[in-house]
């Protein structure tokens, strides 16, 4: 097995590892970088437990092979708060009670973020459709759903 | 109500519940804490993604461990050669079946997780290996070389029942029918409930219906797929980390599996990524205690998507009669079903739950209820929220809801008139102790909702539930910290925020900030034996032994007050998180808080602490109402939930916001199984859907807002009230949405998941049959 060296920038820090060349991002992330706020919970790309930005784009981790994150820049979950201050979408899924075991909740976190940045003003229906990607099943999605639009209140300054 | 899912076939039924404990209706009328929605303390790690869930732990030197699967659902293992496997750079142990010694208590655990004679279904582990790396431990898999002798197989629970069908145990002779059966068969017992004389009682009605039912087996659908790390030393002394509902009872398993000594393994319960009842059993733990004991060096088992589906629990299928007359004025005479559900390959399918929570809605002077257990090719089944109700309530709150309509009697005002209330002999024997039905479908019949307008091909249904609950061995311990904070330690794992409730209870008790104590899941060598996170039993049962340990704390606290005073110590109360003087005589002293006592307490005996253990009973049944409007597109049989309210009972509730959560949530799995998820089998004997694509969970886009309604109809054997509100949720949704879908397609459902192509059948059907 020869190994591939992969130079990448994620969360803002610039990063260098040699992955495998059937090493999906998500394992890079998890078991090389010990990241492991990115779940796999399906490793097929139908749960989005292993959602990250590449480019700012939001993408499954676990379509996507470690060597193709050369020269990219990868967001995870990891650097969505800024020390300790949560991110608005974070701040509300807590006063929200939008979680019960809360392993879906990174991949939510990665994804209703990437949302406001394109959409500031969603409606109900474009949040749901665009986290139709994310399986929640502990919650039926009711408090995620008001969490999202209670962040993207905020976000607007309203 | 819970059954150990891993003891053979041995439901927990108790005939007569005694409280352990009363109700306070004093303390219950002036909470500060309780009812009260504070963030949960686990919340900051859970959206940075710092919380650690089974697979995100990593131990030093950590080898990965994969499973060998079996791809037949039926065949004998004639021999096992790993040797390939075992010569391969990197591969560090290779486990089989030889690597277990026979195990009485655990026979069936045993089999499941690593097959013996045979493989019994598409996915049973065969063997395991343990390699530095993911890539070499795949290409040691493919080195082991088995040979079967492939069996012809069976999935179906009614073929499985048929005396030609292919039997899957020799061992297994029908319980429960005399005389006792002289041969092996799939049925593996036959139980029946009830009272009264049916007979008599089907002579009295004016309206009969008898109608046959199908459910699919669907899989209790956790997005954390099962994972575990075992490190084993040289000496035995072991340690596990893994994502389980019950670490102290994987603990008892383990070590009988290992012959290890329970002191010996040390068990972790990691954050858990939900589990339904799916996470009650062992699968894989024992499987990587094994590899460890054998490498020498900490194992890690992740099991795939692919895995969890073929070879984790999912729920039973079932087929279904039910019979039920009723009087022109809506009195039920008489109530009868036959339940017959298939739950994998090994004994436990819970058609004995199905069958004694079937009619639990219902005050009835005769009814009878038959179950029998069956077992099939398919992966062994595990507990699903409500284990067995909801299949069997879907069946009988259909015929239900058609007699209604028969008769010309508003669906709630039928219910109403025959509903289980207080002192009534429920159908499964018992009699009802305080309960909230009544106030369920009242609180729905006012509910805005139940009287909003239809459109077109849309149709309302309701429906109601029941729940047991459960009690169980518990044990907490709570430690008063010497700033005045405290530490809560509970054995049941906390799968959707119930650490937040215990904080909660603990606040209630001392009188202090609910952010000054903190609730951990303690480790199994940390507490007393607790069972597991199932029964709906965690709030009811470790909360009441975080309240019994606060007491036992503020007992100590005013003794040590009492000391300080140099008064008797029953001349102190507590009163808001202060000791004081109880009365005038007792002194005149100024009210030492918990913070002033913690302080100090080196000096006045050392550390104080609290401490429950106890089996607790009088959990204190649980009673739901769903109502739902479903619009069907008569041209496609798609089915979209267009509003959604649940109504259920929780005693009290200690944090709304997760009450709330568990009925959003337990609806929600129900909507998915009325709807889409079921277990597709090939007639090769092979699940054709084994991923998240073609196992369709709802998404959000699926669903709209789930309305709640918490009715609160304290429960005599809690102090708080508490009723455990867990499972009860997804009782009533297959029947509300099964209701609701045959007003508005105008064709009795009578078969799940309502799949477009189903439903566009049954329409067809009816045109044909009409015309
Ligand atoms: S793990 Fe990537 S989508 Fe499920
Ligand atoms: S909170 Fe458990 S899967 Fe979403």
């Amino acid at each position: 097995m020869s190994g591939i060296h992969v130079s990448t920038k994620i969360n803002g820090d610039a990063v260098e590892y040699v992955c495998d060349v059937e090493e999906t991002l998500l394992d890079v992330l998890r078991d090389k970088l010990g990241m492991t706020g990115s779940k796999e919970g399906c490793a097929s790309g139908d749960c989005g437990a292993c959602s990250v930005t590449v480019d700012g784009r939001l993408t499954c981790s676990c379509l996507m092979l470690g060597a193709e994150a050369q020269g990219r820049e990868i967001g995870t979950i990891e650097g969505i708060a800024k020390g300790t201050e949560l991110h608005p979408v974070q701040q509300k899924i807590l006063d929200n009670a939008a979680l019960q075991c809360g392993v879906c909740t990174p991949g939510f976190v990665v994804a209703a973020k990437a949302l406001l940045e394109k959409k500031p003003d969603p409606t109900e229906t474009e949040v749901r459709y665009w986290l139709a990607g994310n399986l929640c099943r502990c919650t039926g999605y009711d408090k995620i759903i008001r969490a999202v639009m209670d962040a993207a209140a905020e976000m607007r300054g309203n | 109500m819970a059954r150990n899912p891993d003891a053979d076939n041995a439901p927990v039924k108790k005939e007569i519940e005694s409280p352990t404990s009363k109700y306070d209706a004093e303390k219950a009328s002036s909470f500060k804490v309780v009812g009260s929605r504070p963030a949960r303390p686990d919340g900051m790690d859970k959206v940075t993604g710092r919380a650690r869930f089974g697979a995100d732990m990593v131990m030093p030197g950590q080898l990965v461990g994969l499973i060998l699967r079996s791809p037949h659902p039926h065949a004998v293992i004639k021999s096992i050669d790993s040797s390939e496997a075992e010569a391969l750079s990197g591969v560090k142990a290779v486990v089989t079946r030889d690597d277990f010694a026979p195990n009485d208590d655990h026979a069936d655990v045993l089999y499941n997780i690593m097959a013996r004679e045979k493989a019994l279904y598409e996915g049973h582990a065969v063997a395991a290996v343990a390699a530095t790396s993911r890539p070499v431990a795949r290409k040691a898999l493919k080195l082991i070389k088995i040979d079967y002798d492939i069996l012809p197989h069976v999935t179906d629970v009614d073929e499985a029942m048929s005396p030609n069908a292919p039997v899957l145990h020799d061992d297994i002779i029908t319980k429960g029918v005399n005389p006792a059966p002289t041969k092996p068969s799939n049925v593996v017992a036959r139980s029946e409930f009830g009272h009264g004389d049916i007979d008599a009682g089907f002579a009295q009605a004016d309206e009969i219906i008898e109608r046959s039912f199908k459910t699919a087996a669907t899989h209790q659908g956790y997005i954390e797929p099962h994972a575990c790390v075992a490190n084993v030393g040289a000496d035995g002394m072991s340690e596990l980390w893994c994502c389980t509902q019950g670490h102290f009872h994987v603990r008892q398993v383990c070590a009988s599996l290992l012959g290890i000594d329970v002191s010996r393994l040390r068990v972790t319960a990691s954050e858990i990524g939900g589990g339904f009842g799916g996470k009650t059993t062992v699968f894989i733990e024992p499987v990587a205690l094994a590899l460890s004991r054998k490498a020498g060096r900490p194992v890690k088992i992740a099991m795939t998507r692919d895995e969890v589906f073929k070879a984790s629990g999912p729920t039973a299928s079932s087929s279904m009669n039910v019979k039920i007359g009723v009087t022109k004025d809506g009195r039920i005479t008489a109530g009868y079903g036959e339940f017959r559900y298939q739950g994998g390959a090994f004994a436990g399918a819970p058609a004995d739950f199905g069958a004694m929570s079937a009619f639990a809605c219902y005050a009835l002077d005769n009814v009878k209820t038959e179950a029998y257990d069956v077992v099939t090719n398919r992966p062994k089944g595990a507990a699903y929220r409500a284990p067995g109700a909801p299949m069997s309530v879907y069946a009988v709150e259909s015929v239900v809801d058609e007699l209604a309509a028969r008769i010309g009697m508003d669906p709630i005002d039928l219910r109403l008139k025959n509903a289980a209330k207080e002192g009534a002999r429920s159908s499964y024997g018992p009699k009802f102790g305080s309960c909230g039905l009544v106030e369920t479908l009242e609180a729905a019949k006012a509910h805005p909702h139940y009287s909003a307008s239809l459109g077109p091909n849309q149709g309302r249904g309701i429906a109601s539930g029941f729940w047991f609950n459960f009690g169980g061995e518990t044990c907490s311990n709570l430690n008063i910290n010497a700033d005045g904070t405290v530490t809560i330690a509970v054995g049941t794992p906390d799968i959707g925020g119930s650490r937040a409730s215990m904080c909660i209870m603990a606040a209630e008790e001392l009188g202090i900030p609910y952010d000054k104590v903190r609730a951990i899941v303690a480790d199994t060598s940390a507490l007393g034996y607790n069972d597991t996170t199932e029964g709906s039993r965690v709030t009811f049962s470790s909360g009441m032994a975080v309240i019994k340990a606060s007491q036992q704390a503020v007992t100590e606290m005013c003794k040590r007050a009492a000391m300080m005073w140099d008064i008797p110590a029953e001349a102190v109360t507590w009163e808001d998180g202060c000791a004081k003087p109880s009365g005038p005589n007792a002194g005149d002293f100024e009210p030492l808080s918990l913070a002033e006592i913690a302080a100090t307490a080196g000096k006045t005996g050392g550390p104080i602490a609290g401490h429950h253990e106890y089996n607790a009973d009088g959990a204190g049944v649980s009673f739901g109402t769903h109502i739902v409007d479903t619009e069907v597109d008569p041209e496609t049989g798609k089915v979209d939930i267009i509003r959604y309210t649940v109504i259920q009972d929780a005693g009290k509730a200690i944090h709304p916001d997760y009450v709330e959560g568990q009925f959003q949530g337990g609806a929600a799995q129900g909507i998915g199984w009325a709807l889409n998820e079921e277990y597709i089998y090939g007639d090769d004997g092979k699940l054709q859907n084994a991923g998240f694509l073609d196992y369709r969970m709802p998404v959000a886009s699926d669903l709209p807002m789930i309305d709640t309604v918490i009715v609160e109809v304290p429960n005599p054997g809690h102090p708080y009230g508490v009723r455990g509100v867990g499972e009860t949720g997804i009782v009533p949704p297959l029947a509300a949405i099964a209701n609701g879908v045959s007003a508005a397609a105008g064709v009795r459902m009578t078969e799940l998941p309502m799949s477009p192509p189903r439903v566009l059948k049954a329409i067809d059907d009816a045109k044909v049959a009409a015309e």
